[in-house]
């Protein structure tokens, strides 16, 4: 059984508003793995796993990841699985594959062009399919119940969500692959409109559509392939009821649960997987990260949210600083479902 | 020159069975009753749940609960999107109705976000004609003045199915080499790529060679004319069908092409189609073309001599 396994790449796509590619990710995806194998030196033949998170309703057609299998090559026949969720998921699979010492390499990929459709309706699909779907909620109103929970608690503000926000586009300025990003005004993004009161346009991720890939590797071959692999010292996921009247939405108990079990202490960098300000302030509290720890250096998903890629990404942007040397040990976070539904937390480490 | 795109629209009625659980909900709705189950810590819940959240066992004690209660939390839809309860600004609300302990998400018709607040009194508004969907409550309203008559209880069998519209809006693209391929077409040329490392010639041609992984890049302009690899015979009819069954629907491979391609083969008795036979385009009038493999109506024989298994067995 493989043991110690490192993140040893990471490439991603522009996060852009619309791309005029097809939903099948074909050409965002060959690009990304083009880069991945001048920085790891492997070639498609050497990958043991792959394994790719994305949706069909998001493509707006049935078994939309058969065609991005292209992207990889596989004829001759390779060992590939899909999963229908962020690409973070794909990535406990493949981590999962290399535990059980079949193979020492794994190519993970997520995509998805939110632009196709119409993405606050298309998301209603994944609710419950008796009492809620049938209504239509859209992902930002749900996003808006979960936030005002906390206004009302005091858990947080419209000022700091506003202050998550144009830290964000700060940190998205220096983020060549960044959707959004810029110097912006905290007391003017307050003057802004509601788009689903309590939450405002820059409390909401843009529609984005992207690609992300991450190549896993186990002991020495990860060693060879990376300067400094970033070690994977915890890995868990974990889920809330879909029920969200039966859940407190100003909690989100199976991120801490995650956290809890994949062991957070000491940890510099966050990459949090937050699509929403009120979320990044939720899950700040809930994994008790203290004020030193850096969050989302890269901008994160308010600067750009590749729909099934942003989680991914996550974890990719997180290993990246500990393989340029800039974190010793760092935490992404992931997640799917309605207002913080599912949560896995990745935590990565330097070791000399 | 931009890939071609068009709208893609998607379109179905979900249908569903209820079991035991939901279904006894959606009969007391469509009776304009709300039924909660109680969960093994006594707490009820609305919607009722099918598995104790804590236990995992299933659940059966309902407790019918008031059509008024208690927002818990909102937000407010200042633009409501296509299918949700109300076509003028709402409120999304998570309500918790007297004699429940969870809430359910629905809309309440406030007029004005000034009109919301958390911990305001709502009731149900019924609709005129339940049906047993989630849906029989129209929305909530803010609970002022008296309640409005009461309407009879429609009655009727039990309701053991649901059935969801479903309509999503698509712009659906095609890739830069298929765009090629379609536009192609509406000249009447059939044009394929070949991948530059294995050479292989693809129609139509592929974002990526799916041996290589690369793009393919080459343009080749193939004939209309190649042979039968692998056919069926349909013989059932389905919705939307345009051809009296039996006829075949059969894999064409264009002489040159390395993938063949899925088209009809009329012209000859279904039992007659067999594998290695040759076939020709017929196109349909010119007037009629546009940018879709449809310009050709089917393939017919040509009468020509059947190609031998071995020159399209690695096409299989």
């Amino acid at each position: 059984m493989n043991t110690d396994i490192a993140v040893v790449g990471f490439a991603q796509a522009p996060q852009v508003h619309r791309t005029s590619g097809t939903t099948n990710g074909v050409e965002m995806l060959v690009p990304v793995f083009q880069e991945l194998f001048a920085t790891t030196g492997l070639s498609r033949r050497e990958i043991g796993f792959w394994c790719s998170g994305s949706s069909d309703y998001l493509a707006g057609r049935a078994f939309s990841f058969v065609s991005a299998v292209d992207a990889i090559g596989a004829f001759p026949p390779i060992i590939e699985s899909h999963v229908e969720s962020d690409g973070a998921w794909a990535l406990y699979e493949a981590w999962v594959k290399i535990r059980t010492g079949e193979v020492d390499t794994a190519l993970v990929y997520g995509f998805g062009k939110s632009s196709a459709g119409e993405l606050r309706r298309v998301l209603a699909l994944q609710l419950d399919p008796y009492a809620v779907a049938p209504l239509w909620p859209d992902s930002v109103s749900i996003a808006a119940l979960q936030a005002r929970v906390g206004l009302d608690r005091g858990l947080w503000s419209e000022k700091e969500m506003a202050e998550v926000a144009a830290r964000s586009r700060a940190d998205g300025a220096a983020n060549p692959h960044a959707q959004l990003g810029g110097a912006v005004d905290v007391a003017a993004l307050l003057e802004e409109p509601y788009l689903a009161d309590p939450l405002r346009a820059h409390d909401c991720a843009p529609v984005t559509d992207g690609a992300a890939a991450v190549v896993l590797a186990a002991g020495d071959r990860a060693r060879e392939l990376c300067e400094r692999p970033a070690w994977i010292s915890g890995i868990e996921h974990r889920v809330d009821s879909p029920v969200l009247g039966a859940r407190d939405l100003g909690r989100s108990t199976s991120a801490a649960a995650a956290a809890a079990a994949a062991g957070i202490d000491g940890v510099t960098v966050a990459e949090l997987h937050a699509p929403f300000t009120s979320q990044e302030l939720l899950l700040r509290r809930e994994l008790g990260l203290s004020d030193a720890v850096r969050i989302n250096p890269s901008g994160g998903p308010l600067c750009g949210n590749p729909m099934f890629a942003t989680g991914l990404t996550r974890i990719g942007e997180a290993a990246a600083r500990v393989m340029d040397g800039t974190a010793e040990r760092v935490l992404a976070h992931a997640t799917v479902g309605p207002a913080l539904q599912q949560n896995l937390v990745c935590v990565m480490e330097g070791r000399s | 020159m931009a890939p071609l795109s068009a709208p893609l629209e998607v379109g179905f009625d979900y249908t569903r069975s209820l079991g035991p659980v939901l279904g006894r909900f959606m009969t007391g709705l469509r009776d304009r009753r709300i039924e909660g189950v109680r969960g093994s810590d006594g707490r009820v819940h609305v919607p009722p749940v099918e598995y104790d959240p804590a236990t995992a066992q299933p659940l059966s004690e309902f407790v019918a609960v008031a059509d008024e209660g208690t927002v818990e939390s909102w937000s407010w839809m200042p633009a409501p999107l296509e299918g949700q309860p109300l076509a003028h600004p709402f409120a999304w609300a998570l309500v918790r109705l007297d004699g429940a302990d969870t809430a359910m998400l629905h809309a309440v018709d406030a007029g004005s976000p000034d009109r919301m607040r958390t911990g305001m009194q709502v009731r149900v508004r019924w609709t005129p004609e339940p049906v047993g969907s989630i849906r029989d409550i129209a929305c909530f309203e803010p609970l002022e003045g008296p309640a409005p008559p009461r309407p009879d209880p429609s009655g009727g069998e039990p309701v053991t199915m649901v059935t969801t519209p479903v309509h999503l809006h698509y712009e659906h693209s095609a890739s830069e080499e298929e765009s090629r391929y379609l536009r192609g077409l509406a000249e009447g040329r059939l044009l394929g790529q070949r991948c530059p490392e294995c050479g292989k010639v693809y129609i139509p041609p592929r974002g990526a060679c799916p041996t290589d992984g690369v793009p393919t890049s080459e343009e080749v302009e193939l004939p209309d004319r190649g042979i039968v690899t692998t056919f069926c015979i349909v013989n059932v009819p389905f919705l939307g069908q345009r051809i009296q069954p039996p006829y075949v629907a059969a894999y064409v491979l264009l002489d040159g092409a390395d993938i063949a391609f899925l088209h009809l083969v009329l012209g000859c008795a279904a039992d007659e189609v067999r594998m290695g036979m040759r076939v020709e385009a017929v196109w349909k009038p010119r007037e009629e073309w546009g940018t879709t493999v449809a310009n050709i109506d089917h393939f017919r024989p040509t009468g020509e001599p059947d190609a031998p298994f071995e020159s399209f067995a690695e096409h299989l």
